[in-house]
């Protein structure tokens, strides 16, 4: 057996006599001195500071910077700007959070355009396993949620914004469940409920393990049943304002036959998600194939400030063997009802509810201190064992609650109720974003912000379960808030003035790029 | 993905044939990954990347039979002799609309929105189709029959990905029949949860003002030793 196999073997030996183990909480002190260390965010030589826009001075990580600063792709050759769409709201992407947005605005009257870079669908919300965390059990409250996210979130996160998300839970869950949504009940008939990294409390709401899959395609079909006109194919490429801090419609590009589509709206929702497919660090990414930052860009441009922009979220477990699924998730859940991580040697080295930081943290320590396992294609790693659960709980229980699980590394003959899988921090999630209000508006006028690409409500790290929730409240609350503001407003000039407010600046802060953002697609093709 | 173009069979590569062109590619990637490593561009057929979306139904065929397969293209590892292409950029279907808010009885009205359900004729082509492993075909027979709740449980992991549609010699979208009847199961005849209702109620009323109250007034401090009580 070579050492890749004896370790295996090791993990699946101990296995029983690991079963009952407890494994000691980290202190605060402990989590602090681990995330310094061995935190990807607190890695100085990853970031450097932004040049030029409102939150010059400030830092993020060097793939985000490059974007930030990068040239617009119409600097050259400006389009002409008659609009080819007048509506009163745009919204831009089709994931949770733009389709919650685009159903709100236009049953309160609005005619509502969408724009959406892939399929509506194709997004980060349909590939969420684990659920959305709602307060609703007699235990719990929505003041107790609200600690735990604060906690969570490093205490950073915005109050306002945090109270407005956890107590608009249950009308959201309930919401969902009008349109058809289906989560897994308990014999009872209540919604069934599990925990997640830290909370305090059971307060997960899911369907199996194709949580994000279920609220989509109940989504996308609402949306499709409703008079919402969908550019599928047509990401925004620059935002249009009136050369006076409002933000007045966008420039979408046709990815079929490359043209240019103007639209002037009266209110612009944007909720294009987050930034895996940058591969920060070097890192895998759980994200879909879109998720490359343009919300973050576009919006900067245009003169929007940020909020927590430093900050991402490494999921903890990742997939990184086989080489094909490298990046792909492995749900928390799976941790919550007993899965445990175990070094080359078999032993556990940290508690796995922790929250996501911490437990990234310590994979990441146990790999670069020389207790990690190679994968033949040179990644390291650590083991997740997770037939431990159907030990736990009974024969059945992975396959029962864990369907997709089981079936995505089945597919490369690894039977997960037998063996453990190799697992490394995933790139997985944006903390920060475009900065809102209440309301969901960003500092530029008319421009709303949802979901993963806005910042401030999960603070410095987002807890499990936290972003579902997020889409569906502040999708929901962005979309009644623009039809509002559209319903009084008229429509207003089409410039580029902004574009040329960033060249200014650029040029006084002598930056020069050869990038042109946004970037759209990850670059995977091979060219030679 | 930067691994340098084969253009010649080495030991570690495989020879496949991607819509209609040979080309030679490291073992081990997926179909898509071996397009982008064969230069392939892509925008249409790729979404999620992890099996869920449905953005990348493709078929193939491989040496040993004469059968046109199906899969999920981001999910299926290339193999020697293999032939593949993404099926469509586009499937063309018709759009119905279902109005739940006005809907009376879903399990009359499918007969109405969606009349072939009942012609399902048994050849069973769709469960084949299916890269997810559904039971198509029973899931149908079910919305016919209007047990939608078994109906429903059979679709919880369809990708909408359409593999099954074409391959009806009825004519049904057996996709967005699963979809109809997990919705109309979800809306019309799931349990009200008490413990979610009670919650709502408890809101509505104010019963956490006060301690809203209190708490935003707290300092940092105040507020972690709080959270560890
Ligand atoms: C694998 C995985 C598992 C997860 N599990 C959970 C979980 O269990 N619980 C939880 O709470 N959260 C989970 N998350 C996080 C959560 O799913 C996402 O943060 C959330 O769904 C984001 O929703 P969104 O609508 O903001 O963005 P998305 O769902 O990513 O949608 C963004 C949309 O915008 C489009 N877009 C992007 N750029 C442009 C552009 N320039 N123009 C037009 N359109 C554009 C995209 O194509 C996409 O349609 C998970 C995430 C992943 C990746
Ligand atoms: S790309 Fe989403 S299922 Fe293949």
């Amino acid at each position: 057996m070579n050492a890749f196999e004896l370790s295996k073997q090791a993990v699946i030996d101990g296995r029983e006599a690991r079963k009952k183990g407890e494994m000691p909480r980290l202190s605060e002190d402990e989590k602090k001195a681990l995330l310094s260390r061995y935190h990807p965010d607190l890695k100085e030589e990853a970031y450097t500071t932004i040049r030029i826009g409102v939150n010059k001075g400030q830092k993020t990580v060097h793939e985000v910077v490059r974007l930030l600063e990068g040239e617009s792709p119409l600097a050259e050759n400006p389009p002409d700007l008659t609009p080819k769409h007048q509506v009163d709201v745009l919204v831009i992407g089709g994931g949770g959070a733009g389709a919650s947005a685009a159903l709100m605005a236009q049953s309160a009257g609005s005619k509502v355009l969408m724009s959406t870079k892939l399929r509506l669908g194709d997004s980060n919300t349909v590939m969420a396993e684990g659920g959305m965390q709602v307060a609703i059990s007699p235990e719990d409250s929505p003041v107790r949620h609200f600690l735990d996210t604060l906690k969570g979130g490093q205490m950073a996160n915005d109050r306002t914004l945090l109270k407005t998300l956890v107590s608009e839970g249950p009308a959201n869950a309930k919401w969902l469940m009008d349109l058809g949504v289906m989560f897994d009940r308990e014999e009872d008939g209540n919604l069934s409920i599990r925990s997640g990294g830290g909370s305090s409390l059971p307060r997960l709401l899911r369907c199996k393990d194709y949580t994000g899959l279920e609220l989509m395609r109940v989504l996308k079909d609402a949306v499709l049943n409703e008079d919402i006109e969908i550019l599928e194919f047509s990401p925004v490429i620059e935002f249009l304002t009136d050369g006076n801090g409002t933000c007045t419609g966008a420039v979408l590009k046709d990815l079929d036959t490359d043209k240019r589509i103007v639209v002037q709206a009266k209110t612009v929702i944007l909720a294009t998600g987050g930034i895996g497919r940058l591969h920060i660090q070097g890192f895998p990414t759980s994200n879909h194939y879109g998720a490359t930052g343009d919300g973050l860009v576009l919006s900067y441009r245009a003169g929007a400030e940020l909020k927590f922009q430093d900050t991402f979220q490494y999921h903890p477990t990742g997939s990184i063997f086989p080489e094909a699924m490298a990046g792909l998730l492995v749900t928390e859940a799976i941790r919550s009802v007993g899965a445990q991580l175990l070094n080359v040697k078999g032993e556990r080295f940290v508690y796995e509810l922790e929250t996501r930081d911490a437990v990234a943290s310590a994979v990441i320590r146990e790999c670069e201190e020389g207790r990690g396992v190679e994968t033949p294609a040179g990644r390291k790693g650590v083991w997740l064992d997770m037939p431990l659960v159907d030990v736990l709980h009974g024969e059945g229980t992975l396959a029962d609650h864990f369907p997709n699980m089981l079936r995505q590394f089945s597919r490369y003959d690894i039977d997960i109720t037998k063996a453990p899988v190799l697992i490394y921090p995933t790139l997985h999630y944006q903390n920060g974003g475009v900065k809102i209000d209440v309301e969901g508006e960003s500092t530029l006028k008319n421009l709303f912000v949802a979901g993963e690409a806005s910042g401030g409500i999960h603070g410095r790290n987002r807890l499990m379960g936290n972003s579902l929730l997020d889409i569906v409240v502040y999708g929901r609350r962005a979309g009644v808030a623009a039809a509002k503001r559209a319903s009084a407003l008229g429509f207003c000039p089409l410039t580029l003035k902004h574009l040329e407010d960033f060249k200014t600046q650029k040029k006084a802060a002598g930056v020069v790029s050869e990038t042109v953002s946004p970037i759209l697609f990850p670059d995977y093709v091979n060219k030679g | 993905m930067t691994v340098s173009s084969a253009k010649e069979k080495t030991s570690h590569t495989v020879k496949v044939e991607i819509m209609g062109k040979q080309h030679y590619v490291p073992e081990g990637l997926t179909m898509l990954q071996a397009m982008w490593h064969t230069g392939h561009e892509l925008t249409r057929g790729v979404g999620c990347l992890g099996g869920i979306c449905g953005a990348c139904p493709s078929k193939y065929t491989t040496p040993e039979d004469a059968k046109i397969k199906t899969a999920l293209a981001c999910q299926t590892q290339v193999e020697e002799g293999m032939s593949f292409s993404l099926t469509a950029a586009y499937y063309p279907n018709r759009k119905v609309v279902s109005d739940f808010k006005k809907m009376e009885d879903p399990k009359q009205e499918i007969f109405r929105l969606y009349p072939e359900t009942a012609l399902c004729r048994n050849c069973d082509a769709c469960t084949r189709a299916c890269p997810k492993g559904i039971d198509v075909r029973t899931g149908v027979w079910k919305a016919a029959f209007g047990q939608f709740k078994e109906g429903a449980d059979l679709f919880l992991s369809c990708v909408m990905c359409s593999l099954c549609v074409p391959v009806c010699i009825a004519d049904i979208a057996p996709n967005q029949v699963g979809l109809y009847m997990r919705r109309a199961q979800g809306i019309f005849f799931n349990e009200k949860s008490s413990h979610l209702l009670a919650r709502l109620e408890e809101i509505e009323q104010g019963k956490f003002d006060a301690e809203w109250e209190q708490l935003l007034s707290l300092s940092d401090e105040a507020i972690i030793s709080k959270s560890l009580a």
